[in-house]
Order: C-alpha cells, then structure tokens, then sequence
C-alpha cells in the first residue's frame, strides 16, 4: 500500500468541474512531481490531500493515506493529520508567514498544538529545527520577525513550519517559483536532504519541468484537471509518447530563431551607460548619525547599439531593476551620465525627456498587475501617445492602436475588450503593443516572461525576437533566468552586489563563466536537458 | 521602541503647542469685543477701556498667549465673561457627563461590534453573514435621535425602568447617576457599533485570504483557532484607527442625543458658549478636544505599534 493513493478524484467547485479521474500515488522516501501549466489543477489536487479546499466544493473518487480515508474523515481528524503527518509548503513566501508573529512563535504553534510538550520543549525543538533548515538560532533568533527575514529565509521558516514534527508527507506547492536560481537550488537541496533523512514522501508542484526532473523520482503531467501523462521522470520526459508531453518539453527548451546583431560600422551607440551609482542612504543609527549607505548600483558601464539585444543577468537584490529604472529615466543616478540617443538623460525636466520616453518603453513582469482593469485595451495600448508632439486624432489612434495590436499578434476587434478578458499571455502581447506604439528604439523588460507558462513563454519569446528582426527595436532584458536570457540576447552581463562582474557574448559566458557570479547562476539554473542525461545515466 | 513611544509623545506635543496657537489666532479674528460684550451696550468707551485693561486684551498679542497657554499648563483657564465662574469647574461638571457617556457608548459599541464582525467575516456569504450585515446597515441608517426617543418610549415611559433625561450628578450616588447615562449610551453606541461592525468584518474577511491564514490551517489549527490567533490581530489596526476616531466623536459631538435626554454635556455647553459669544469658554473648550484627540491618536499610534512588529520603530 502506497503512502499516499489518490485514486478516481473528482472535483467540482461551486458546481465548476476542476479535477476529474486524477490517479497519484507516493510511497514513503519517493518524490513525485504534478507539473502542468496555470489552471490545469495542480494545487486544487493538493489542497484536496490537504482538505482545505472551499466550502463549495466537492469532492469524489478516494485518497487514501497512510490507511486513512481523507475523504471521509471527520474534520478533526484532518486538523491532527495536518502540520504533523503531512506538511504543506506554499509558493509565496513574501505572504506565507503570519507578519505580527515571531518565526519562533509560528515554528513552535505547530509542535504545541500535537505534541503535548512544555513551553521551553517546544521551543528547544524549534531551535533545532530551523537549525536544520540553515536558519542557526544564533545568527537567527526565534524572537525575528518574518519581515527582518529575505524571500528565501522565509520560504525555510515555512518550510520548518511543515516538516517540524517530522511528517510522512511534504506537499510543496511551487516551493521556489518566486526565488531566485541560486536561491531556489539551495531550497530544492534541503527538501532533497530532508526526504532522505527521514523516509518523507513528497509530493512536488511545479510548473517548471526542469526543476521536476531534477527532483522527481516519478511524474504526473496534469492538463484541464485530468493527468495526461505519468510514469517514471526519465522515461515519461525521453520517450513522450504522449503528444502534450512533447508539446511541454518542446516550449521548455524553445529558443526562438533569431539573427544574431551584427552592429553597423561606426554606428553611435543607442545607449551609453558611463560609470553610474545609485546609493541609497543607509538605516538611521541613533538621532542624527546614518550608517554608511548601500551601493544599488555602483560604477555601472554599459553600451547598446541599435537594434542589440543585452540581456542583464543576477540573482534578486544584485540592483538590475535598480539600473533599469535609471535608465528609464524614472530614477536619478547619484553620479554618472546616462546618454540615451545622444542625449544626457540625468538632470533634465520632464518635458526635456519626452522625445527620449517616446524613444525608449518598457514591459513588466506582471501582465495582470499592471494594467487599470476598467480601461479598454484600446485605451491601455494608446496611453503612450501622449509623448508624441502631435496629438492624433480619434481615428488616427484607433488607426495606430489596430496596427500595434497586429504587430504583437491580436486583433483589431480586441480594442474593445476589458484585461480580465485576456489570458496571461494575451496580456503581455497587450502590454508589447503598449510598448512599441511610439515606435520605440529600445525597449527595457522586466522579467518580462517569469510569470508565463511555458507554452505562452515559447511563444512571447518568438514575439520579441520577431519584433527585434522587423522592426529593430533594441532591447535590455532584465532576468535571473538564464534560459530567457540564452533565448533572446546577444550579448550579457552579470550583475552581482552592484556591479558588473562580467560580460560577454551570451553563449559563451553562460557555457564557460568566469566570474563567481555568474558561475554560480549557471550551476544553479535548472535545465532540462541536463537533468534528464543525469537521470538516464543514473539508470544506466 | 522607547525611542519610537518618545518620538510619538514629541510629535504629539508639537501638535499640541501647534493647535493652541492657530486656536488663539482663530479666536483674534472673530469679530466681536469680549469687553463691550461683557459690559453690555449701554457701556460707555471708558467703561470698556478700563475693563480691556483689567483683562489684558490691551497687552501685545504674543503676551496674551503666552499668559493664555501659560494658564492652561496651570488648568487655568480664565473666566466664563457669561456664567461669571472659573471656566475649569464649568468644563469640569460637563466632562464629569460626557466623558463617562463617550466611555460607556464606546465600551457598548466595542463589545457588540468586534464580536459581530468576527462572526460575520467567519460566516462570510452564508445567512448569519447576511443578517448581522442587514442589522448593521439598519443601525446606521437609523437617526440616533429617533431611536434615543424610541428608547426612552420602551425604557422610560412604558416600563419605567431609568428615568427620560436630565442628570442626578455624581453626588446622587454611582447607580442613579449610571442609570440616568445609560439610555444615551445606548443610543449613541447603536451607529458607531454599526459602523465598527462592518469594518471589523471587511478587515477580518481581507485577512481571512491571506497567504498565512492557509498556512496556518495547514499546521492543522481548527478554523476558530486560526480566526482569534491569527487573524485578529491582523486585522485589528483599521479597527483601532475608527474606534480613535469615534472616541473623540463621542467627546464633543453628541449635542443632538444630549439635547434629547437633557444632559448637560460638553456638547450643549460649546453650543451656547457659540451663541453667546463666550469666547474664554469656547477656546477652552476647543483646547480641551484638540487634547483629547491627541492623545487618543496617540494611544492609537502606540496600539498599532504594539499590534503589528513593522510598525515599531527604526524605519
């Protein structure tokens, strides 16, 4: 009998279908990965296990653990199963910690709320376990505060909050999707070393395949709520014999044909980057004295001829949107000189930097976060017109608009249509078209496919190489994901604390890096094709 | 955190010494001579000359002020030119009234709402949810004059259980003078309750989404416990900023509902001191609000601090 069986689940909220027939089986000591793209049920598979799903829901079909049948159990039966045999992770840890409570106190509810222990016992154990999550009480008191913790100290607070009383097993929803490579390697690490220690099952969620295949042992593809394909990783991931396997291993290592810049002879530089610092004033110290402040950026050059693509690689806090934002002219440089199309952007008005706005956008990270859900998309798209000289007519906007839309892959009939009425990935084609309405020479985007599926990546990753090909719009791309960066970028450079640590073609730095830095981003980026030769090998 | 509890207390007293100076400038520029006043218009020039002199209004305007403010640290507060007795006994009588009233309502309100609100947001969407929110709405569309008349209907007249109005004093005993603030209270606390009812529930339901309400449902505490250990607190500060707010409402701004039960209150005594020009009387009072709102702020300030980590201090 399997440690966890999840055998014919069904599951309809509020009378919407959301799972149906899902068979998932872990036995103890083994991971197996749910992957699937936004939507297709794999955290409402989890939250099933956990039977914390809505009150509207309903559930058919069995889970079975550890010889207990989830389904049926009576709510209090659940609330001793929960925090002690099976441990959740969730993917935000920004959100996931209670902010008015000490990570000692949360640590230790758990441990006192199934073991009848005393006050002081309760917290010796807390002070073990976040010792080995790497969070020694020494460096990290118990009386911290989640918002004195970083994204990736956190994510081991809640991670010692699942696996405290030691649980059969550990559901870890996108454990690492909002890290960083270098952060999300460490975290995988210790949930690898914690399923060893102490024979756990874990059940991994995640929409990245190669995270998955490092990891897990077996795979479940989930598609619309249904499994599409599972088995063995390696063999489920080399043969795809399923059609939407292949389609997902094929958009995850997708690398858009693109020509590679071949700079004009002579050409001026589009964008000139000459040692810039931006320095932030450090915490107060007492009543009048300040503490030395922190370099954001410190002594950044940089130079992007028309029509290049730079990609601008480092792992989160290395001050990257820091630059960008400077260069964007939306943030001052505490020294240095920004020329953009041969103008000096620092210390000049407003009005002085329209003609140099007009010439340089920006796409973000969040299609969803970042556009007015009352506005049309029309009106979405149009909004960077007011930087032109001329105010165009009515019909010439909508005129405009429809040629933008065309360019990035909509529909003139969609002006007229509300965000919410676009998928994820529609709206960053949205938030494209916004960008290249004024015709810009260089376009700044930020993490601009991190919060996409695959499959849409894929396809936006296309868009912005066909847009660099036709209309030779330049760009900076801002990521700490080397696959994006390898996919769409000439040139690199690696940022860490600050700096610039390294540069260089794209291909080359990331096949043989020499900075620290940046050896450390390619070690710790996960990869598909290296995690299945590994896996393959291990088989013999 | 002592350094941030002594930053507030700098900060409130900066306001203090702040609000008395535009509260004595304000009072420079209405219209009218307290002397002539008080002499009455028969008066001759002379008369009124000698009287300004005796009251210091022929002195510069920042000895005035500083002999004003001077006298308020002292709890001096000059002489009512109308009543013709020390301004401090007037304003104390009425505070010993009002003050007790705004407690009273607000304790009403704070134990009626909180509680209502918790349940509501714990039962978001189904029929308690919708009852209690009904309730709600009704008590703060509902005049608080009209339900003061409609109390005194049900309590006073038909079963006769507290008197209609008017105030023993404290001298008549703790029970009948408690007795004579009780209706009032009630009538007072109905919309603030209503008011405190739906923002604790909007606060708790927002905070019932969060990310950690579901982590802690997964370290496998019941629904109730998650609901008073976690979310509460979380959702404490709005309701801290409304009940500061309502607090210093209920200081001043119960003329209506004072009038109705004849209480002699802080209320009616600014409104008369307005209609006759007593202006002693009215700064005083003034000052004493201004005060008052201030160190509520500030014990709300403190409370944020004390419910919510990031709040204390050094950033």
């Amino acid at each position: 009998m399997s440690l966890l069986d999840i055998e014919n689940l069904s599951l309809d909220i509020g009378g919407t279908p959301i799972l149906r027939d899902i068979d998932i089986t872990v036995e103890a000591g083994e991971i197996v990965g749910l992957v699937g793209e936004s939507g297709s049920g794999k955290s409402m598979t989890a939250l099933s296990v956990m039977r914390l799903l809505p009150d509207t829901a309903r559930l058919g079909g069995r889970i079975t653990f550890d010889g207990i049948d989830i389904l049926s159990a009576p709510e209090s039966a659940m609330c001793a199963l929960r925090g002690d045999d099976i441990g959740m992770v969730f993917q935000e840890p920004m959100t996931a910690l209670n902010p008015v409570k000490t990570i000692g106190e949360q640590v230790a509810e758990g441990i006192r709320l199934h073991r009848r222990v005393s006050r002081a016992e309760a917290e010796a154990q807390t002070s073990t376990i976040l010792d080995r999550v790497g969070l020694p009480t020494q460096k990290f008191p118990l009386s911290r505060y989640p918002h004195q913790l970083s994204g990736g100290q956190r994510q081991r607070v809640a991670i010692a909050i699942a696996c405290a009383l030691k649980p059969k097993l550990l559901i870890a929803d996108e454990p690492t999707t909002a890290l960083d490579v270098v952060l999300q390697a460490q975290i995988l690490d210790l949930l690898r070393e914690l399923v060893s220690e102490n024979r756990m099952g874990l059940l991994l969620i995640s929409h990245d395949l190669a995270v998955v295949t490092a990891m897990a042992d077996r795979i479940a593809i989930l598609r619309h709520g249904a499994v599409a394909d599972a088995g063995q990783t390696e063999r489920v991931l080399s043969q795809q014999t399923h059609p939407y396997t292949r389609q997902l291993v094929t958009a995850a290592t997708h690398v858009p044909a693109r020509m590679p810049h071949r700079p004009a002879e002579q050409a001026a530089p589009l964008l000139e980057v000459t040692e810039v610092s931006r320095l932030y004033p450090g915490p107060r110290q007492g009543w009048f004295g300040r503490s030395e402040p922190t370099r954001a950026v410190d002594r950044v050059s940089l130079i992007l001829h028309p029509g290049q693509s730079i990609a601008l690689v480092g792992r989160s806090g290395c001050g990257k949107s820091t630059l960008a934002r400077m260069i964007l002219a939306l943030d001052a440089p505490t020294s240095g000189s920004i020329r953009f199309d041969g103008m000096e952007l620092a210390g000049k008005s407003q009005a002085e930097l329209r003609p140099a706005r007009r010439q340089m956008q920006v796409v973000f990270q969040d299609p969803y976060g970042s556009f007015d859900p009352r506005q049309t998309a029309e009106k979405l798209v149009a909004e960077p017109l007011y930087l032109l000289d001329a105010p165009l007519s009515r019909a010439e906007t909508r005129d405009t608009v429809a040629e933008a839309l065309h360019q990035v892959g909509l529909t003139p009939q969609d002006m007229e249509k509300y965000p919410h009425e676009f998928s994820g990935g529609q709206r960053q084609r949205l938030s494209i078209a916004r960008a290249i309405i004024t015709h810009p020479k260089l376009i700044v985007a930020d993490e601009p496919v991190s919060a996409l599926d695959v499959s849409i990546r894929a396809q936006i990753l296309d868009l912005f190489a066909d847009l660099n090909r036709r209309l030779g719009i330049a760009y900076l791309f801002i990521t700490h994901d080397l696959t994006v960066a390898r996919a769409v970028s000439d040139d690199v450079l690696v940022m860490h604390d600050g700096r610039i640590v390294e540069c260089g073609k794209t291909l080359d730095v990331l096949a043989a890096p020499q900075s620290e830095a940046a050896q450390a981003l390619v070690s710790a980026a996960p990869d598909l094709h290296r995690a299945l030769e590994r896996r393959l090998r291990e088989q013999g | 955190m002592m350094t941030f509890v002594f930053k507030r207390v700098l900060f409130g007293l900066t306001t203090l010494v702040l609000a008395s100076a535009v509260v004595f400038a304000m009072l420079q520029v209405v219209p009218g001579d307290p002397a002539r006043l008080m002499l009455g218009m028969n008066a001759t020039e002379d008369q009124v000359q000698v009287l300004r002199e005796q009251m210091g209004l022929n002195q510069p305007l920042v000895l005035q002020y500083l002999d004003w403010a001077g006298g308020l640290l002292r709890l001096d507060f000059g002489r009512s030119y109308t009543y013709s007795v020390e301004v401090s006994e007037l304003v104390g009588e009425r505070l010993a009234v009002s003050l007790p009233l705004a407690l009273i309502s607000l304790g009403l309100s704070t134990l009626v709402a909180i509680p209502l609100g918790i349940y509501a947001a714990s039962r978001r969407g189904k029929t308690a949810d919708a009852v209690s929110m009904g309730a709600a709405q009704i008590g703060m569309a509902m005049p608080n004059f009209w339900f003061a008349l409609l109390l005194i209907y049900v309590f006073a007249v038909w079963l006769r259980l507290v008197p209609a109005g008017g105030f023993p004093g404290w001298s008549a005993g703790v029970w009948p003078a408690l007795k004579a603030l009780i209706l009032p209270a009630l009538a007072l606390a109905l919309p603030q309750a209503a008011i405190l009812a739906r923002v604790t529930r909007s606060a708790m339901v927002e905070v019932l989404g969060q990310d950690y309400i579901r982590t802690a449902r997964a370290k496998g505490m019941t629904a109730r416990s998650v609901l008073w250990r976690h979310a509460l607190r979380n959702a404490l500060i709005p309701v801290l900023t409304i009940l500061g707010m309502q607090f210093a409402f209920l200081l001043a701004g119960t003329i209506i509902v004072e009038n109705v039960f004849y209480l002699p209150g802080l209320g009616r005594l600014v409104f008369q001191a307005i209609s006759q020009r007593d202006l002693v009387v009215v700064q005083s009072v003034v000052m004493l609000l201004v005060a008052a709102v201030i160190l509520v702020n500030l014990l709300v300030d403190l409370s944020y601090a004390l419910v919510d980590p990031r709040l204390r201090g050094n950033r």
